[in-house]
């Protein structure tokens, strides 16, 4: 459930504008931020908020990348299998990253820590191959440069508790 | 190598970090401003745009003044003028680039397009990928916003903007200004069919401009220095201004570079972007983007501008210039290409729906060794099919196709007779 924190602030920010509707990305990313994923629970709520229908939330949710209708690692890599890091070896450092996190792309870890997806160019063609964890960019990738950034990932993650 | 021409969008680039409001300023920046605000009409603004031939630089080319003269002299408010800094464009990275460069300059570009529209709320809609540059320009327009740049009666000349920035979250499609609209509006971001375009019934019914995010940063400098100047910074007769080529693949130097346009491809690849890696040969390039067609050697020498593209059946597209060499099977390039667009598509119409996944399905097996004869004139066949679909998406998406099957077609037969690729 929401806290009333959340619900306050975003139900004020939606109260400050003509065409409620439009906020409809900034809220499901806020409500994805408090679950960890868009849950059918966030969609009822998103609904509610904005005075649409959940199926309306929902036919917006399915249609982007960044919006998870499924639970996700608490890092969400994106590797990008687009044309440039294509020719950048994304095929062996896509292989790479499901061989060393044990997944396949689509999967998440049995610790819940990491999620494994492909998107499409992320517009860091000059720094190829890359990948988004959290939406932060790492380029000029390498097999070592992927066990390096895993690692430290994962000790942020024991530091913080999980 | 540091570009001998005159560099007007980044003048002010540094390699670690943005130029500031005081450094923007220092250039001459919201010069332009102060001076349209005492002593210009939005009609005057438009005009000079016109003249300057500036034509937009997200990819479909279309003069800016001309769309900024779209919007009715007695159309209803509120007005919106909208900053696309939505680049998805595979290999399209000068947005980015840009607003990491010069924030200052693309804030008063907008400001001046609103003035010439005389729109009131601004937007400025950006990938979720650019996170930090969108929290660099939300700090940024607070900042010209206690300049007195943005907000109530602007420099005292009663005009007045708003500008918010719209995060998205993540599809290509919502480049598209129709399917943009409806992002925007917080529906399912299909395009729609103009008429009524976007500049008569846009956001909520309103009129509605969307600009380039470098087009906009080239506005201020059409202000300051004339249109006459800003068409004199092209090489040919009909380009007007200097022009971001990002390019990338197999190059030493991939990254943005600002030059002339009209500029020769051989130049962008060679000189600016460092030739090929050792080992390496030139094979074909996409001038533009993943939509436009591969330009094979012949067109190396080509005079890199929307018109001379255009005359030669090819696009300018974005001007991103992806480079692809002697060992890199173009069939396998365009299989990643289409798998891209088939991903993408909303999924709205048939033809884009149906037909990307079918045009894949060719290819691969064509890439793994089981094409035949007749797979030919089916992908051409299926290519223009997908020129009835609803938007330009599925037009663009084929346009690979289109330049494999025109330039390289022996390397696709290649792989039919020796039912391998020839590359592998």
């Amino acid at each position: 459930m929401l806290d009333e924190e959340l619900r306050g602030s975003l139900t004020r920010k939606i109260a400050g504008i003509e065409h409620p509707r439009e906020l409809v990305v900034d809220v499901m990313f806020a409500l994805q931020e408090h679950y960890g994923y868009l849950s059918d629970e966030a969609v009822r709520e998103a609904a509610e908020l904005l005075d649409m229908s959940p199926l309306e939330v929902d036919e917006i949710a399915t249609f982007y990348t960044f919006v998870y209708r499924e639970p996700v690692g608490k890092y969400v890599i994106h590797v990008c299998d687009s044309v440039i890091c294509w020719m950048g070896g994304y095929e062996s450092l896509r292989d790479h990253l499901c061989r060393k996190l044990g997944i396949r792309l689509g999967e998440t870890t049995a610790d819940g820590l990491f999620t494994l997806l492909p998107v499409c160019c992320i517009g860091y063609c000059d720094r190829a191959p890359a990948m988004l964890v959290n939406r932060q960019v790492y380029g000029c990738l390498t097999p070592a440069k992927i066990d390096e950034i895993v690692a430290k990932l994962k000790d942020s993650a024991h530091m913080s508790g999980e | 190598m540091p570009s001998n021409y005159p560099q007007v969008l980044f003048q002010n680039r540094k390699p670690d970090r943005i130029t500031t409001l005081e450094e923007y300023r220092q250039s001459g920046g919201y010069r332009a401003l102060a001076d349209v605000c005492k002593h210009w009409s939005p009609k005057d603004v438009q005009q000079e745009i016109m003249n300057a031939n500036l034509l937009g630089r997200g990819g479909a080319a279309f003069p800016t003044g001309m769309k900024l003269m779209a919007v009715a002299e007695d159309a209803p408010y509120p007005r919106y003028i909208v900053c696309n800094a939505d680049e998805m464009e595979p290999g399209t990275f000068k947005d980015r680039v840009l607003i990491h460069a010069d924030p200052h300059m693309i804030i008063e570009g907008l400001i001046l397009a609103g003035f010439a529209a005389r729109a009131e709320e601004g937007i400025i809609f950006i990938r979720p990928e650019y996170e930090n540059a969108a929290r660099i320009l939300e700090r940024e327009i607070k900042i010209a916003r206690e300049a007195g740049y943005l907000g109530q009666n602007i420099l005292g000349n009663g005009y007045s903007l708003e500008i918010v920035v719209h995060r998205s979250a993540g599809r290509y499609i919502c480049g598209e200004v129709t399917a943009q609209m409806n992002a925007l509006m917080g529906k399912r971001p299909n395009p729609k069919v103009p008429p009524p375009y976007p500049t008569e019934k846009g956001l909520w019914g309103r009129p509605t401009v969307f600009q380039n995010v470098d087009t906009l940063a080239c506005i201020p400098h059409v202000i300051n220095n004339g249109a006459e100047w800003f068409k004199g910074l092209a090489r040919t007769a009909t380009g007007g201004g200097t022009k971001i080529f990002c390019v990338s693949g197999k190059v030493n130097r991939p990254g943005c570079y600002e030059l002339p346009l009209g500029v020769p491809l051989r130049e962008i690849i060679e000189e600016h972007a460092g030739g090929l890696p050792p080992g390496s040969e030139f094979k074909a390039c996409l001038p533009g983007g993943a939509s436009t067609r591969f330009l094979s050697k012949e067109f190396y020498e080509i005079e890199m501008d929307f018109e001379s593209l255009r005359k030669v059946g090819h696009r300018l597209g974005t001007g991103a210039v992806m480079v692809f060499d002697h060992k890199t099977c173009l069939v396998a390039a365009t299989l990643n290409l289409i798998e891209f667009f088939a991903r993408e598509s909303c999924g709205w119409c048939t033809p884009c729906r149906e037909g990307l996944p079918y045009i894949r399905d060719l290819l691969r097996r064509i890439e793994e060794g089981e094409g035949r004869e007749e797979f030919i004139p089916m992908l051409e066949r299926m290519s223009k099919h997908l020129w009835s679909a609803y938007c330009a998406f599925a037009p663009g998406a084929v346009s690979p196709v289109e330049g494999l099957l025109t330039y390289f077609e022996d390397e696709v037969q290649e792989h039919i007779v020796q039912r391998k690729c020839p590359l592998k």
